[in-house]
């Protein structure tokens, strides 16, 4: 059986609409060739935006700004509970404040390598020259990021990269930017320009002679299915990581805004292509909800060990030096414990696969500090790190200076998402799609502190400037709640939502979805292979079946019930997991945060395959029992070699 | 995924809920036994496990809000035993099982406040927050219009306590708290924060006459410096932050009156 009885291949991409000529000069070139919309005829024209993070609720506020008739909408009580609020770290941007060679053309460059050239080289050349725009925008609107003494922004190094490039407020630096955003939206709504929805959930897109005119939102509260229509939409709605079930991102966040997209005609690009996080807090329990991160700086003076032997149930302080086993130092003697990301997250699991997990479950690894704690002193390890040290005890109950943290690998990002062009327009005119919902910038991985600058770029600078070339050609045919195309949106909602009620079958919501993120993470988590994606892809088909046989979703749709709610994502939750599992089983290569075991070179590193897979596989949807289409997209580097990563 | 290695600590608790149907419905306690509770559970944790069992006897589930599971947010938060997010000082997706005892009884309500109407259970209205923050609490600064980052230095004293102001997560826990039922803590937090700024110096009277007649309209009762707020916050939130506001706010209505 070839990969090929699981998907069909359709017309290669062959425009993504990046103007020609010196990549310095694209983004100009696009700005000047785009149509513009006289400031008084953007009152006539409307935009819905569905979602309020930091790619949301920027484009908002700006678009708002701008004059333009904005509706949005987000699941949550208040738009400032958005998911990019937990973003730890900090925001990259090429200032070269630090005087250290950074550059616009150095943070292009890391980018296209971290990314393990996957991406495309004109968005990420734009995403670098608008990161230093984002810093004076988000100081003017009142961000306090941390400061040095003489009253200047100071700067810290952030993972992989040489310069001094990341902005931060302290570890909260999400929230900050998206307060900062949302106050910016909170007054566009005063001013009216804005018309805010807040627990609200799309449900459905709106196609009117081929293009985007509007969505299908129920009113969480009433249950009401709401008609909206305008001249494009936006969708801001974040990752899908939550497709494992457990994953660092907020319980809410889901992929059915853009997977009905994606089942209306939109391409969903690499959708395998998701980011492990190696240092996170191990799950202790089967009522396990989420996962909570702890900042990868702690593998900077912490060491990472296992016992020697397998089912060694002993306190960590018991087992003597020479039967612990310092795996990462062992293996990787030149890079030790500060490999990176994907090789730190596969070397955890492959050492709990072997027996020799520590703590519940044997899902954990050592993060010991008694060396830094013995040669820095306990009061030097608690000042650097010690909110973390705080955070960590309130979650697990154990004093991390006087015994080792348990960590273990978590989902935390999603690189892939529905396919754009240069102007972030997806397949379907008059759709477009900013921030982590879509998989432009970050290729196969995602660097550190890249996620805010890209839903900055995207919200602020990018999308005001390329949306207008599509709305000077509007307003477009008006459209109300009697065309056909709404009446068929709406009926195909409010069908489902009769459906999911009336199955009243004998398994929860949370069950069906806790074991589709099972088989996600043994299947399609850090290392995958030919035949366990097959199976996976045979086991999410079958539960696919029990789900729609044997779901219970108790309540009704007149009144809140999360249930009900929850049923909905979980569904799409199924499908875009079988997606997941086609585009890896296709990718016959291993590359950032995708590893085939089939792919690798003797020593056990990621192996690129670049004759054969330097493309963008987008995948157009292929019917209820039909099979997906890839389309591809080829990826060419005009500017950065393409090399093998080495960490040796 | 596999079962807690230690259940010989698991518990077992009585829970008393705020059960209401929608906003003009009766709401009422309502009993759950809920038991072998491990201790490394979250509070919300807990919660889910009853609503599961819920669900499967056909009962509808406890209704509550909650997204990041990480302190971060703000979408979560009930009283717990009459204290706002519980026995810890910290949100109440951060408390964990740990904090209680076997055989303890959990009385769980929503927020009360006139301000915050319950929409169903202990899920609650906090609307009124989002238009606090729409009469005035933002620097009106156009996208694109931005000078230089560095173009005005902020002294760190003043960018770091700025910072300690805008760390709140607005998720009204001080309202709950307040035996006035006041939101002061909220808007005094933004007020500091944006007022520390030069950058917010230029709408700092406006701001802060704004903000305070929108707090009142929305039904908040007045400060009297009680402290409960504070107490209860989750991000530590100062009660200097208030003193702050009350100087802006004479110093705005002095301005204006001299005009």
């Amino acid at each position: 059986m070839t990969a090929d009885s699981y998907h069909v291949v359709g017309e290669p991409i062959r425009d993504t609409k990046a103007p020609a000529g010196d990549i310095k000069d694209r983004w100009d070139t696009r700005r000047f060739e785009a149509k513009l919309v006289n400031p008084a005829n953007r009152r006539k024209l409307s935009i819905i935006i569905v979602g309020t993070g930091l790619a949301g609720a920027s484009a908002a506020a700006t678009l708002g700004e701008a004059g333009y008739q904005v509706t949005s909408f987000c699941y949550q009580d208040s738009p400032r509970r958005a998911h990019s609020i937990a973003a730890q770290g900090g925001i990259n941007a090429a200032k070269n404040y630090r005087n250290d060679g950074d550059s616009i053309y150095r943070l292009f460059y890391d980018t296209v390598k971290g990314g393990d050239f996957r991406s495309r080289e004109s968005n990420v050349y734009r995403l670098a020259q608008t990161s230093v725009e984002i810093i004076d925008q988000c100081v003017a609107q009142g961000v306090p990021f941390a400061r040095e003494y003489g009253g200047l922004l100071d700067n810290r190094s952030f993972g992989g990269v040489q310069v001094s490039r990341t902005f931060y407020a302290r570890g909260q630096t999400g929230q900050q930017l998206l307060i900062g955003a949302y106050q910016a939206l909170e007054r566009q709504v005063a001013a009216g320009t804005v018309d805010m929805h807040t627990r609200h959930e799309m449900l459905e897109l709106i196609i009117v002679d081929g293009k985007a005119r509007g969505v299908i939102v129920r009113d969480m509260v009433s249950g009401e299915i709401e008609s909206h229509f305008a001249d494009a939409v936006v969708l801001a709605t974040g990752g899908y990581g939550n497709v494992f079930f457990l994953s660092t991102n907020a319980m809410g966040c889901n992929v059915t805004a853009n997977w009905r997209a994606h089942r209306k005609g939109a391409l969903f690009a690499n959708p395998c292509f998701t980011q492990i996080h190696p240092t996170c807090i191990p799950v202790s329990g089967d009522y396990q909800s989420k996962l909570t991160l702890m900042s990868e700086s702690l593998r900077n003076d912490g060491r990472i060990w296992v016992p020697k032997a397998k089912g060694d149930a002993r306190p960590a302080a018991d087992i003597p030096e020479e039967e612990r086993d310092y795996y990462l130092e062992r293996i990787y003697p030149a890079f030790g414990n500060l490999v990176p990301r994907d090789i730190a997250s596969r070397a955890a699991k492959n050492v709990c696969d072997e027996g020799r997990g520590v703590g519940p479950g044997g899902l954990g690894v050592y993060l010991d500090f008694a060396d830094a704690i013995a040669r820095l002193g306990l009061a030097s390890v608690e000042a650097k790190y010690g909110n973390l040290f705080d955070m960590y005890a309130k979650i697990t109950g154990e004093n991390p200076y006087q015994t080792p943290m348990r960590i273990y690998p978590a989902v935390h990002y999603t690189m892939g998402g529905l396919w754009v062009d240069y102007d972030l327009q997806s397949t379907i005119p008059g759709m477009f799609v900013t921030g982590e919902a879509n998989f432009s910038d970050h290729g196969a991985n995602r660097l550190g502190a890249s996620a805010l600058m890209q839903g900055l770029a995207d919200g602020y600078f990018v999308l005001p400037n390329t949306i207008n070339d599509y709305l000077a050609d509007g307003p477009f045919v008006p459209v109300d709640e009697t065309h056909p195309a709404a009446i068929e949106a709406k009926q195909l909602v409010e069908d489902r939502i009769a459906t999911f009620l009336a199955i009243n079958g004998s398994r929860t919501v949370d069950s069906f979805h806790k074991e589709l993120g099972q088989i996600m993470w043994d299947y399609c988590g850090m290392e995958r292979t030919d035949e366990g994606l097959r199976t996976a892809i045979a086991k999410i088909r079958e539960l696919k079946a029990e789900f729609w046989r044997d779901v219970k979703v108790s309540g009704v749709n007149e009144e809140l019930n999360q249930t009900l709610e929850r049923a909905g994502r979980v569904a799409d939750f199924i499908e875009l997991g079988e997606l997941m599992c086609i585009d890896a089983l296709d990718r016959r290569e291993s590359c950032g945060g995708h590893f085939r075991a089939e792919s690798q070179t003797e020593d056990g590193e990621a192996m690129r395959d670049d004759e054969n897979f330097a493309y963008v596989a987008a995948w157009g949807y292929g019917g209820e029992d039909g099979k997906p289409i890839l389309h591809k997209e080829a990826l060419e580097y005009e500017y950065v070699e393409m090399k093998q990563r080495s960490y040796k | 995924m596999t079962g807690s290695g230690d259940t010989s600590k698991d518990m077992d608790l009585k829970l008393r809920v705020w059960r209401q149907r929608g906003p003009k419905d009766d709401g009422a306690m309502v009993e759950y036994d809920v038991p072998a509770v491990s201790p490394d559970m979250s509070f919300l944790e807990m919660l889910d496990v009853l609503n599961e069992r819920l669900t499967l006897e056909d009962d509808d589930p406890i209704a509550f809000d909650h997204d990041c599971r990480e302190g971060i947010c703000g979408a979560c938060g009930v009283v717990i035993n009459g204290i706002a997010h519980g026995p810890e000082v910290t949100t109440t997706c951060q408390l964990h099982m740990r904090s209680f005892t076997d055989g303890d009884v959990i009385d769980i309500e929503p927020w009360r406040s006139g301000s915050f109407p319950v929409v169903k259970d202990l899920v609650v209205d906090r609307g009124s927050l989002d238009r606090i923050i729409q009469a005035g609490g933002y620097i009106s600064a156009p996208t694109g219009t931005a000078p230089d980052a560095h173009a005005v230095p902020v002294p760190k004293d003043d960018a770091d306590a700025a910072f300690d102001a805008a760390t709140c997560i607005g998720c009204g826990a001080c309202v709950a708290a307040c035996p006035n039922g006041s939101a002061m803590l909220f808007t005094a937090a933004k007020i500091t924060h944006l007022g520390l700024l030069p950058q917010g110096q230029p709408e700092r009277d406006s701001r802060v006459l704004d903000m305070v007649g929108q707090h009142d309209a929305e039904g908040f009762g007045g400060c009297s410096q009680i402290g409960e707020c504070t107490a209860v916050c989750p991000k530590g939130i100062s009660l200097s932050t208030i003193s702050r506001l009350n100087v802006d706010l004479l110093g705005a209505l002095r301005s204006t009156y001299a005009k």
